[in-house]
């Protein structure tokens, strides 16, 4: 497949913007300005940049507790969501979400979500809803391997499958879930191989290629788009980082991961190619890697800057009607 | 005014906020065709086609799910769990997704759906399809929680129910269905928060939901031949609660007793009786009593299902121990 300069460009952008976002949090939460946990997207950034730039801006997404890279990938703002991560009112949610809970509607971006698997069914809903308006968008549902074992899983391929919805099903299957390792925790080989029980295809792509997680998306979605139904897409990919900042990672051993960044970082990849088919010059990335990094100063000055919300907001957005009497208290 | 029963009073707000919507739609098992469990849906697929009357897989979690993300972005579902007993297999749409989402998004999801579902016993179904759960729901910031007791009530709070913006949970007592009463014509909308006075009285107050509005209304009937006054009061939605209406009424009369059917062990009327001795203490001359089912399961054989569920005797047995 052929690429254009700009396409690789904005691969590059959008991966280097993930993989700096999610060191500066790693940072930041290390050094006490973040509360709560944090669940990073390190070594899997090809897999949101490939599948998302197969979408448009009114497709949709649902995404999971490892959510900023679908966030970053799908177009939101970095000031708003580094607020939202500080727990600040100017953030996404105006403090209330966290990291857990990003989401913006002005870009199909339908939430992340703190419940593994809690997801499957939501794209499903939106799918649907598409279906019943006619118009021609694609839902795309992120999970982990980890998720592909919740009941939430058959329940919502199955829905997809025999309705046929415009739904791509994209596991990221970075090897563990939470803390245990793929295979102690799954009996297939591949999570694609279950697609086979829906009657859907089922692909396994590498996902440390975005050349590659491309290509497969836009199969998927393209099938989803023309009617012909959901396809279970599956990136295998590698979770560099642990399951949460401060994570001992006593499942697995350092060399591991040493070996992992060595060979198979999703960025050096990407480097590696465009470089050797002198597609992109180092200048042109470091220029890249320049700007991305200001952008993220500029975003983490706005959240510190930014006010935290005031105790009088508690009630707001609870329901549609605002203020304490609608609550139903 | 033209009678219908409770079935035919909520199939009619469907169809006519379904005629008025067109992102009105319901899904949920064997609603189409065959016109739903209890035959609420009826004849609903006929005019709206397969499309809009959804029949759905044995999916209870892909049922809800799929509401709330079909809700979230622009439609209006109104999903049915055939028996309020399975909603324990979707607990984690409904009380983390659709509940929540508006809220931890400050304020970007609408979740406009209505989840119709059966409660109840009195039927010999047993443990698995005759419990009330509303109290659960009623505990969860971000739910609505609507119980009509008459076809006038399930046809007026349905309406106003699917053009809420919110997620509400609508429960239907299955015994009440083919139960007839007046239902006005046309968009007849009963706003969600409202309490009715059932029938007025004097000496004691019943706040009663669902099929033991109707209980509550028959031990009335028999009070009074006893020369004591009952007064009826049906919240109509425990999630926004009229408690003004409520308190009024106790202030009045200075006895209450709180008559649901669901286990009296954390139901609602824990949290009516504790309203009541926050806010209306003083005027009390007696102890508040609750009348529910006693805490176990529903049995299956009838002569155990009658004793575990609470009746029209109870609830004159219980303003008899306070007047």
């Amino acid at each position: 497949m052929e690429f254009s300069q700009e396409q690789l460009e904005a691969f590059y952008r959008t991966m280097y913007t993930i993989r700096s976002f999610e060191e500066k949090i790693n940072d930041l939460f290390l050094a006490g300005e973040i509360p709560g946990f944090v669940h990073l997207y390190i070594g899997e950034e090809a897999v949101a940049t490939g599948v998302m730039a197969n979408l448009r801006k009114t497709d949709y997404i649902t995404s999971t507790h490892r959510g900023h890279g679908h966030t970053i990938a799908k177009g939101a703002d970095l000031k708003r969501m580094m607020a939202e991560i500080f727990g600040k009112r100017t953030g996404y949610c105006r403090g209330k979400g966290g990291s857990m809970h990003i989401a913006d509607f002005s870009i199909g971006m339908l939430g992340a979500n703190g419940v593994v698997g809690g997801g499957f069914n939501l794209a499903v809903g939106a799918a649907l809803a598409a279906k019943l308006m006619g118009t021609d968008q694609v839902a795309v549902c992120f999970f982990g391997d980890g998720a592909s074992n919740r009941g939430t899983f058959h329940e919502g391929l199955n829905m997809a499958a025999v309705w046929k919805l415009p739904v791509v099903f994209v596991c990221e299957n970075n090897q563990y879930a939470s803390t245990t390792p793929y295979r102690t925790t799954t009996s297939v080989e591949n999570i694609a191989d279950r697609a086979i029980g829906y009657g859907i295809p089922g692909v396994v792509v590498d996902g440390n290629d975005v050349f590659a997680v491309y290509e497969a998306a836009q199969a998927a979605v393209e099938r989803a788009r023309s009617g012909g139904g959901p396809t279970l897409l599956e990136a295998k990919t590698y979770r560099i980082k642990g399951h949460f900042v401060g994570d001992p990672e006593l499942y697995r051993t350092r060399q591991e991961v040493e070996e992992h960044l060595e060979n198979d970082d999703p960025l050096k990849n990407f480097r590696r190619q465009v470089l050797a088919a002198s597609r992109l010059s180092e200048r042109e990335l470091a220029e890249i890697e320049a700007q991305v990094r200001e952008e993220i100063e500029e975003a983490v000055d706005f959240a510190r800057k930014s006010p935290f919300p005031a105790p009088e907001e508690l009630f707001e957005d609870l329901y549609v009607e605002s203020g304490e009497a609608a609550c139903g208290k | 005014m033209r009678e219908l029963t409770y079935a035919e009073a909520v199939r009619e707000a469907l169809r006519l906020e379904m005629r008025r919507d067109p992102s009105v739609f319901i899904l949920g098992e064997d609603v189409g065709k065959f016109g739903g469990c209890f035959g609420v849906t009826g004849d609903l697929w006929q005019e709206f086609g397969e499309d809009r009357v959804r029949d759905t897989p044995i999916s209870e979690t892909a049922i809800i799910g799929a509401a709330v993300g079909a809700a979230a972005t622009g439609m209006r579902p109104v999903p049915e769990i055939m028996f309020c007993d399975f909603l324990t297999v979707c607990m984690d749409q409904l009380v983390n997704q659709a509940a929540k989402m508006r809220y931890m998004f400050g304020g970007k999801a609408k979740i406009p759906m209505v989840v119709r579902a059966p409660v109840g016993g009195g039927i010999s179904a047993a443990a698995q399809h005759s419990q009330s759960l509303e109290a659960w729901f009623t505990h969860v910031p971000g739910l609505k929680v609507v119980m009509p007791s008459t076809p006038a009530d399930a046809k007026g709070l349905l309406i106003a129910s699917i053009r809420d913006d919110n997620p509400v949970m609508f429960f239907e007592h299955k015994l009440l269905y083919p139960v007839k009463g007046e239902v006005p014509e046309g968009e007849y909308v009963v706003p969600l928060g409202k309490a009715d006075v059932k029938r007025e009285g004097s000496d004691v107050t019943v706040v009663a939901t669902s099929l033991m509005v109707m209980k509550a209304l028959e031990a009335a009937e028999k009070l009074a031949a006893e020369g004591v006054s009952v007064e009826v009061v049906d919240p109509r939605t425990l999630v926004p609660l009229d408690e003004e209406t409520i308190l009024a009424s106790v202030k009045k009369t200075g006895r209450v007793v709180i008559a649901h059917e669901a286990v009296t062990r954390s139901g609602f009327g824990a949290e009516i009786a504790a309203i009541i001795a926050e806010k209306a203490l003083d005027y009390l001359d007696a102890p508040i009593k609750r009348v529910g089912a006693k805490p176990a399961p529903v049995p299956f054989a009838g002569v155990l299902e009658k004793y575990v569920l609470p009746g029209t005797d109870d609830i004159v047995a219980a303003v008899k121990e306070i007047i």
